[in-house]
């Protein structure tokens, strides 16, 4: 039986929009296991993104408790959740997000520089984890003279560089091309096979149905948590495995 | 602090709008450089207002008579009066602030035509009688033999010293003066000196360079001044005020000299103490303008460096949010915003301060070059314009300052950027 990573019970959160409160999230519990592969669905407005937030740490929650890997995460100032942040979590954005004046390898090595790694040792870390995903020939290439897929496993590798123990995604494949979407998601499935949690919030049903579990927002409440009988893990790649 | 990463970010900023960051930096130049500029200008204007009376004494003041302006004890107003050789006794025993005196003739009526012969040569020069203790008061250095001494006064000797221009008409270049005769009006004074003032730039009677000092009891008698004292010069004892003496001195001359207690005009007078101070103040004025428009310039650059700041956080909110994201801790965030304004500002400053201490520089070669080709005794009123050490600390130090509070406000709004913003879909 492996460990919760995330519990989150009776979560509320709403915003102050002027004189109206905007409940978004009415109440969810959620309990991750370390080493899961989970998708978020719902509509837009179903708070998704918010529970995302409060899950990596990027917003607080008004009500409920949420645990990550059994520390109670709190209003905490921001310092600190910096460095939950860069310990616990990697972020994997839509829209990439890369620093547009950095190359490839700057850009993976950029969380190692949050944790005062010096610039040696992380341009050597970063290589390596570009070396595996296949971009080692592009590190000094600018993110503008890369393609979207590039791009994204440019992101991957900046979210894995700081080992983290769970990754978040936020529609990872939202910009990209099925083809490539696909790629992604042979990747993220074999990060998780290294035994890293791994969250994906989507509104693609393929992509969702790559995950073990789907779980389904409606109306900032769960409407349907259920496993994926479709789920095939992937054979464990050549990318990760040499580790 | 000194990671590449830090300073990769600050160049790009700079670079992405390289003539936006121009523009603003000219700002922090131009403050930095008109400080320089300005306090440099300043410095040479005092410089050259106080290279001319190095050890003039301060404390001391001159005086003497002018005709009454109020009638008097059956004395009509506008008498011709003078100061006389009692008066100066009186002063020198009832007034105990004073600590030299030194009664002077001023002969006016001396000069005229070829006053002043030597063998073949002659022309017309100033002739003063003085006492020994003149020279407590402006100082001077003896390039030729010596000064006037206590007993030149008391034998009424016919000596005299001469003034270097005196010198250099007539005699030849490296000649020895002393003890060779002038005839000067008439009658044959011995030189027994030549005389340099210390304090070129003040001259009260006559031009230094172009006088004759006779001893003042052989000049009183030699030329019929009777006991008259022309006028008079004073130093005060430390501590003691000037003015002060000067106060005390009136009253007496004036019961000597049936002169109205109330007549303001009847003793004229010059006080080089308080000379001196309106010129301090004068000086001190200056310099307060100069540091409020400086420091008044450098708050415009600065707050154009931090309006500027306030865009680039903008412009960058996204970045500063993916970095806050992945780890960046506020304190990260507020160090690279602060760094880059201390830079921009720093940099900017350090190019005025590099550029205006050239412009002093070149003023002063071109200054120097003007000095040399003058004439020798022509005043200047600027000379050496410059700007210490002290200064250049001082504005290192006022530009970090001006940098650090001009990135502030937009550090503060960097740091309350949430990461979320970052992952907003557009």
């Amino acid at each position: 039986m492996s460990n919760s990573i995330i519990k989150v019970e009776g979560l509320h959160k709403s915003y102050q929009m002027g004189n109206n409160a905007l409940h978004v999230l009415k109440g969810i519990d959620l309990d991750i296991k370390a080493g899961e592969m989970v998708s978020i669905m719902g509509s837009s407005g179903s708070g998704k993104s918010t529970l995302l937030n409060i899950l990596g740490i990027l917003d607080n929650h008004d009500r409920g408790s949420y645990y990550l890997d059994s520390v109670k995460i709190e209003k905490m100032n921001e310092t600190r959740a910096a460095r939950f942040r860069n310990n616990y979590i990697g972020f994997i954005f839509q829209s990439f997000n890369l620093i547009s004046f950095k190359n490839a390898m700057e850009n993976v090595a950029l969380p190692l520089f949050y944790q005062n790694v010096s610039r040696k040792k992380r341009n050597m870390k970063a290589l390596e984890y570009l070396d595996r995903l296949g971009l080692k020939e592009w590190a000094n290439h600018l993110p503008s003279e890369l393609s979207g897929g590039q791009k994204q496993r440019i992101a991957i590798a900046r979210a894995l560089i700081s080992e983290p123990k769970v990754i978040l995604a936020d529609e990872p494949t939202g910009a990209l091309d099925s083809q490539t979407s696909f790629e992604v998601m042979d990747i993220l499935q074999e990060v998780n096979q290294l035994g890293i949690t791994v969250i994906i919030v989507t509104h693609e049903d393929d992509i969702a149905h790559r995950t073990q579990r789907i779980i389904r927002l409606r109306d900032g409440l769960i409407d349907r948590n259920e496993l994926n009988g479709k789920y095939e893990p992937v054979a464990a790649g050549d990318i990760f495995t040499s580790n | 602090m000194f990671d590449l990463d830090r300073w990769q970010e600050i160049l790009n900023a700079i670079k992405q709008n390289k003539f936006r960051s121009i523009l603003t930096a000219f700002g922090v130049f131009w403050a930095i450089f008109m400080l320089v500029v300005m306090t440099g200008a300043g410095n040479g204007l005092i410089n050259g207002v106080t290279s001319g009376f190095k050890d003039f004494a301060t404390n001391s003041a001159f005086m003497w008579s002018n005709r009454t302006t109020i009638a008097y004890q059956g004395y009509d107003r506008g008498r011709w009066w003078s100061i006389n050789n009692d008066d100066m006794e009186t002063i020198r025993t009832e007034i105990e602030g004073v600590d030299v005196i030194s009664p002077r003739l001023q002969g006016w009526n001396l000069r005229e035509g070829q006053n002043v012969v030597r063998g073949e040569k002659a022309a017309a020069f100033n002739v003063m009688g003085d006492y020994p203790q003149y020279r407590k008061i402006d100082p001077c250095t003896m390039p030729w033999g010596r000064y006037i001494n206590d007993e030149d006064i008391k034998l009424k000797r016919k000596v005299c010293i001469i003034g270097e221009n005196v010198y250099d008409v007539m005699f030849e270049e490296g000649e020895d003066p002393v003890g060779t005769y002038l005839r000067i009006n008439g009658v044959y004074f011995m030189v027994v000196g030549v005389f340099k003032s210390n304090n070129p730039n003040i001259n009260i009677g006559s031009n230094k360079k172009e006088t004759i000092y006779l001893p003042f009891t052989t000049m009183q008698q030699t030329f019929n001044y009777g006991d008259e004292v022309h006028f008079f010069g004073f130093t005060a004892k430390p501590g003691v005020n000037v003015q002060g003496i000067v106060d005390e001195i009136k009253p007496l001359i004036k019961k000597h000299h049936k002169i109205a207690p109330e007549d303001e005009e009847a003793i004229g007078g010059f006080n080089v103490q308080s000379e001196l101070q309106t010129m301090e103040y004068t000086f001190l004025g200056i310099n307060i303008l100069i540091w409020v428009v400086g420091i008044g310039t450098l708050i415009a650059g600065a707050v154009g460096v931090s309006n500027i700041m306030l865009v680039i956080v903008r412009e960058r909110t996204r970045e500063i949010g993916v970095q806050r994201a992945i780890g960046a801790r506020p304190a990260i965030v507020i160090g690279q915003i602060l760094t880059e304004s201390v830079f921009l500002t720093t940099v900017a400053g350090f190019l005025g301060l590099a550029f205006g201490t050239l412009i002093l520089h070149l003023t002063d070669l071109a200054l120097s070059a003007a000095a040399a080709g003058a004439p020798e005794d022509e005043m200047t009123f600027f000379a050496n314009p410059e700007v210490g050490l002290p200064l250049a600390i001082a504005a290192l130090v006022m530009l970090i300052l001006v940098g650090l509070f001009a990135g502030l406000i937009p550090a503060m709004k960097a740091v309350r950027i949430k990461p979320i913003d970052a992952l907003r879909h557009e």
